[in-house]
């Protein structure tokens, strides 16, 4: 590729992935449709099944999804190079509005209707978190493995301090050694 | 150093955090809350903020707690920002060279059976310390019961839990229980 073809790859996955990062509220998934519609319908740097692949990337990879399908998608088209300003492009948005917000919530957040919404807002946030935990155990393999280390990771975090990293090595652990028993068994 | 800390903190937040959205809650608030960077009630505040502002949750916290507590706010969000993002970044660029055999790998499919149930149980009990907070927000006592705010939270978090699973906008439920919290404040 020639240095100047490479600069104007690299120079729109920015721009792109600027947009991306400023128009999606929520992050993660609310992503893929944008990145599907920008990235392979409108410039066709990567297909449809990429798509899904960088799915299932970002899933069994650790980071937010946004980054992790950034940096895929820049590699793709560019390179290291891709990657970075890919994710560049990505973090910046949020980047620059949160530090505004930080600033201004510090002058307003001692105001009393600021204050009241906030403790309406709490309680409205508790629900998304009802709505979240629901997707993400219907997205769960419905497995007795499953629901023994759902029940663990709850009841180790909820009811005793155990740091969460340690719960996550453990699980992570105790997964691998399952499903290495279980295709053992299977091919017995 | 507080710069170092915030790199290295949002560093292994961003490297053990598997799935999208409210995954990386658990982690958050042990770390964050642990260190005294933000109390349980301010990271409730702000996952509705980074609800209403584009970008990733994780981005969006970063970036905040970063300017919150560095004494050169930008300094310290650039660097808890850094932090979260670069194990996505070096893994994704590792992966996407040996895409096909990572994806035919048992070793990621086993730890992912393990860690995909997991996080549904860490961001269970995550749920319940925010609850807590929300409902009882001077502790766990019978008085709670005779304040109407108790009555209101807990109005505005049914209304919204059935306003979320019809998939209402996050943002709208967001505005909703505001404008409640204010108009209950001023009444009472």
């Amino acid at each position: 590729m020639k240095i100047k073809d490479k600069l104007s790859k690299v120079l729109s996955l920015f721009i792109t992935f600027f947009k991306i990062g400023a128009f999606t509220f929520g992050g993660g998934y609310a992503m893929i449709p944008l990145i599907q519609k920008e990235i392979a319908e409108n410039k066709k740097w990567i297909t449809d099944d990429d798509i899904l692949e960088i799915i299932a990337i970002a899933e069994s990879t650790p980071g937010p999804i946004a980054i992790n399908s950034a940096t895929f998608v820049g590699y793709r088209v560019c390179g290291f190079w891709g990657s970075f300003f890919a994710t560049l492009g990505v973090v910046l948005p949020s980047f620059i509005i949160i530090l505004i917000i930080s600033a201004v919530l510090g002058q307003f957040g001692n105001l009393k209707p600021v204050k009241y919404a906030f403790n309406g807002i709490r309680a409205g946030v508790l629900a998304l978190l009802f709505k979240a935990l629901y997707t993400m155990y219907k997205k769960c393999p419905k497995s007795a493995v499953s629901y023994i280390v759902m029940a663990f990771s709850f009841l180790l975090t909820a009811f005793i301090d155990i740091p969460v990293l340690y719960v996550l090595i453990g699980c992570a652990v105790f997964g691998l050694v399952s499903s290495i028993v279980i295709s053992r068994r299977n091919k017995v | 150093m507080i710069y170092l800390e915030l790199f290295l903190t949002f560093l292994k937040i961003g490297a053990f955090t598997f799935g999208g959205g409210y995954a990386m809650l658990p982690l958050i608030q042990q770390e964050v809350t642990a260190k005294g960077w933000m109390e349980l009630e301010q990271l409730v505040n702000f996952i509705a903020v980074s609800e209403s502002t584009p970008g990733p949750f994780a981005i969006n916290i970063a970036t905040y707690v970063g300017s919150q507590v560095a004494p050169l706010g930008i300094l310290g969000s650039a660097c808890a920002t850094l932090g979260v993002v670069f194990p996505s970044f070096v893994i994704i660029l590792i992966v996407a060279r040996i895409y096909d055999r990572f994806k035919n790998s048992r070793t990621v499919k086993g730890v992912m059976t393990g860690l995909k149930p997991a996080v549904v149980g860490l961001i269970g009990s995550a749920i319940i310390s925010i609850a807590l907070t929300v409902f009882f927000p001077v502790g766990l006592t019978l008085a709670v019961f005779k304040n109407v705010q108790f009555y209101v939270s807990v109005g505005i978090c049914v209304v919204c839990t059935v306003l979320a699973f019809k998939k209402v906008h996050p943002i709208i439920i967001i505005c909703l229980s505001a404008i409640i919290g204010i108009a209950a404040g001023y009444l009472m």
